[in-house]
């Protein structure tokens, strides 16, 4: 199978892919990362501009045919494969069916290890009481909300906090979020109250840019809430400095 | 109504800081919700009915002109007459006209974003006519000489407190003096306000949830029955409704009264249901002598047919701004016109362009929540999505964005230079941000870090650079 790595995940938290790959092959596959991918195509599509976005996601349809599945770590792209690649091609029939096919393919992380693998216990450990953030397109667009919270059950020394608003989304929004940064603020203010409430002392989600989003806002007001990826817990990393904070040889000065 | 909606930026920069507002807000981001969720759960079938109800709307806009006629000529039947006004300014005309052969110095207005779409009121008092408002919001929010914030709560945007001041500074002409603090007492004036004023009425005007094509009824769901003394006692009634709003049969009511307040207040049913059929007849105990149906297209027509066909299957009822978090970020007066969240963003465009509301489809994270509450299953992120599609290839886009994307897209579209481009960020935002393990600020980046610091990656290179140099599998 192959690992759809995402272009956040590449350039900000190398590590999230790693922690997939892990869990990829703990549980039996055969991990490839095909080289000729970059990005899902969500920045061109969700402004409007279909012709860079098909452009893109006929590079990734190519990178990606030939294996049993493809696995992303993100709600947001997964979905953008799995329910938006085909549309891009509604005039290119033979394109349209390579699309769809890629989409059947496609699952987000946790919904493969759950719903394809059948994986319900991890060996991992991560001593920490957590709040799980249900990332909009994961959760709406491809039905992930008991998957990660199963897996999360099987770690152990973690245990779950109850996050009021959890479906509700963060602010991050792609491009939203530089383009109205004061709603997403607004938005962000309300999560930060959310995750207060819950008592939580780190921060899970499935998706790199919530994550950023919300970890750069917790370290803007100076909060000591720890922010990673859920698969980071998932495969035993979770004692990886957290997102944004002090790099490890820097801690150790 | 005159449109703000060009001016959404500075609007929200007003809304975010306005502290009336941002508590009614909170207010309204769990009740309305809540209610809802608590609704739904009690029906078992609800997620069958919106796709039933979903179907009957999609049916009927096949076959709208069959059932616009079919309901002309049903209302006719029953001595009732018919308008067909294509623009805003037609229906006024009509409305106005009628009101005048009607002899009308008052009319009683029940709940309509309709004639808020049309500016009815203004033409109206142009024209030496009062309109009263009668719905309690609609009421509060004609004293202040506002706008409505919310289609189906129009006044949501004020605070009790607000409201009291409102009633102090109007109501001393009636003999009203004392400023009132509990909501019971507030409401209890209102009434004894409007009682009279019902009483005055020459014409009452009222909008309709739906109209039914096999009985020629026009059917009008409210809380506060102020709508059912809007169209009994006043002589004339004129009933003004868009052409969508007609479904085939009292059947297809039934099933679309079972998702809309479920769906609007988290009622199983609004506490008036009301059916209008023709005037009073021979025998009647009441009614209105005379009974008009004014049908406004106002460019829907234009949109059967395109891609943005499903907004026309909206019934109204609130469900996608009361669980939108921008809507519940910056309420509805910041979105410049009548329709406010997520069937704003899409129906605002069509009807007073996408030059002036070009903002409104784009101030969305495409979260989802609205499409997944909607009773009859409008896909509103993708409706808007075709905005900013339309927008792109009118280059009504900003520069900025479009540069950007053309240049990400240049690299995005070539995985060895995205590679080499990608290492280079990755190292100077990994080497530069160690200190701190995060930005406070970056050059070109001050829409993110306003806000929110960039957390910078971790040192090492690349997930693509480090998979390589472990020698991982890539084919």
């Amino acid at each position: 199978m192959a690992l759809f790595v995402t272009c956040l995940v590449d350039m900000f938290r190398p590590g999230v892919g790693f922690a997939a790959v892990k869990l990829l092959e703990d549980a039996g596959c055969r991990v490839v990362v095909p080289d000729a991918q970059t990005c899902c195509g969500q920045p061109a599509y969700n402004s409007g501009d279909r012709f860079d976005a098909r452009e893109v996601a006929r590079g990734v349809i190519a990178a990606f045919e030939g294996f049993d599945y493809v696995v992303v770590p993100s709600g947001s792209c997964g979905g953008m494969i799995k329910h938006h690649y085909a549309g891009l091609f509604e005039d290119e029939p033979a394109m349209k069916a390579r699309a769809e096919a890629l989409a059947s393919r496609t699952f987000e992380l946790t919904s493969f290890l759950v719903d394809v693998l059948g994986v319900t216990k991890l060996d991992a450990r991560c001593d920490a009481r957590v709040a799980y953030h249900d990332s909009c397109s994961g959760l709406r667009e491809l039905g992930v909300k008991t998957q990660p919270r199963t897996l999360l059950d099987s770690v152990t020394g973690v245990s779950i906090a109850e996050l009021p608003g959890a479906e509700i989304c963060c602010g991050f929004g792609g491009t939203f979020c530089v383009k109205y940064p004061d709603i997403s603020n607004a938005m962000l203010d309300d999560k930060m109250a959310e995750i207060d409430a819950s008592g939580a002392d780190t921060l899970l989600a499935g998706d790199m840019g919530c994550l950023l989003n919300m970890a750069g806002k917790l370290s803007r007001e100076g909060r000591t809430v720890k922010v990673r990826h859920v698969a980071e817990v998932l495969a035993g990393m979770g004692d990886e400095p957290a997102i944004g904070a002090l790099p490890a040889t820097e801690a150790a000065r | 109504m005159k449109s703000t909606a060009r001016a959404f930026k500075a609007n929200v920069d007003r809304a975010l800081v306005d502290t009336n507002l941002q508590q009614s807000l909170a207010m309204l981001k769990v009740g309305f919700s809540e209610r809802r969720r608590q609704a739904v759960e009690r029906l078992p079938e609800f997620e069958a009915l919106r796709d039933r109800a979903r179907d009957i709307k999609n049916h009927t806009l096949a076959h709208l002109d069959y059932y616009l006629e079919t309901f002309e000529t049903k209302v006719k039947g029953l001595g009732g007459h018919v308008h067909w006004a294509p623009t805003a300014e037609d229906a006024r005309d009509i409305v106005l006209r009628l009101c005048r052969e009607a002899g009308a110095k008052t009319v009683a207005k029940s709940k309509s974003m309709i004639t808020e779409e049309i500016a009815l009121n203004d033409h109206l008092e142009a024209h030496g006519i009062e309109p009263v408002e009668t719905d309690l919001g609609e009421y509060i929010i004609q004293l202040r000489n506002e706008a409505p914030s919310h289609i189906i709560a129009p006044a949501v945007h004020l605070t009790k407190d607000q409201v009291a001041d409102t009633f102090l500074e109007h109501h001393a002409r009636h003999g009203f003096t004392r400023r009132l603090t509990e909501r019971n007492d507030l409401v209890a004036e209102a009434r004894q306000i409007l009682r009279q004023r019902f009483q005055d009425a020459d014409v009452g005007i009222t909008g309709a949830n739906f109209l039914v094509a096999e009985t020629g009824s026009s059917m009008l769901v409210t809380n506060e029955g102020n709508a059912d003394l809007s169209n009994t006692l006043p002589r004339m009634h004129i009933v003004i409704a868009s052409i969508e709003k007609v479904i085939p049969t009292l059947e297809d009511a039934g099933t679309l009264l079972r998702v809309l307040a479920r769906s609007a207040t988290g009622q199983e049913w609004s506490s008036y249901t009301t059916f209008n059929t023709g005037p009073k007849r021979e025998g009647d105990l009441d009614g209105p002598e005379s009974y008009h149906v004014v049908l406004l297209d106002n460019g829907r027509s234009s949109v059967l047919g395109t891609e943005m066909q499903d907004i026309l299957r909206c019934i109204r009822c609130g469900a996608c701004m009361n669980h939108c978090p921008v809507y519940g970020a910056i309420g509805g007066h910041a979105y410049g016109w009548v329709y406010p969240g997520p069937l704003g963003a899409v129906l605002t465009p069509q009807l007073i362009g996408v030059e002036e509301a070009g903002n409104l489809p784009n101030a969305s994270t495409f979260c989802g929540r609205c499409e997944s509450v909607c009773p009859v299953r409008i896909p509103l992120p993708k409706l808007m999505r075709h905005w900013r599609e339309r927008e792109f290839e009118r280059h009504l886009t900003p520069s900025t964005v479009r540069q950007g994307l053309s240049l990400w897209a240049f690299f995005a579209r070539r995985p060895t230079l995205y590679r080499l481009a990608t290492r280079v960020a990755n190292a100077a935002l990994s080497l530069f941000g160690r200190a701190e393990g995060h930005y406070r600020a970056l050059p070109l980046a001050g829409g993110w870090t306003t806000h929110r610091d960039l957390p910078a990656p971790p040192p090492g290179g690349t997930f693509m650079a480090q998979w390589k140099a472990r020698g991982g599998a890539s084919r």
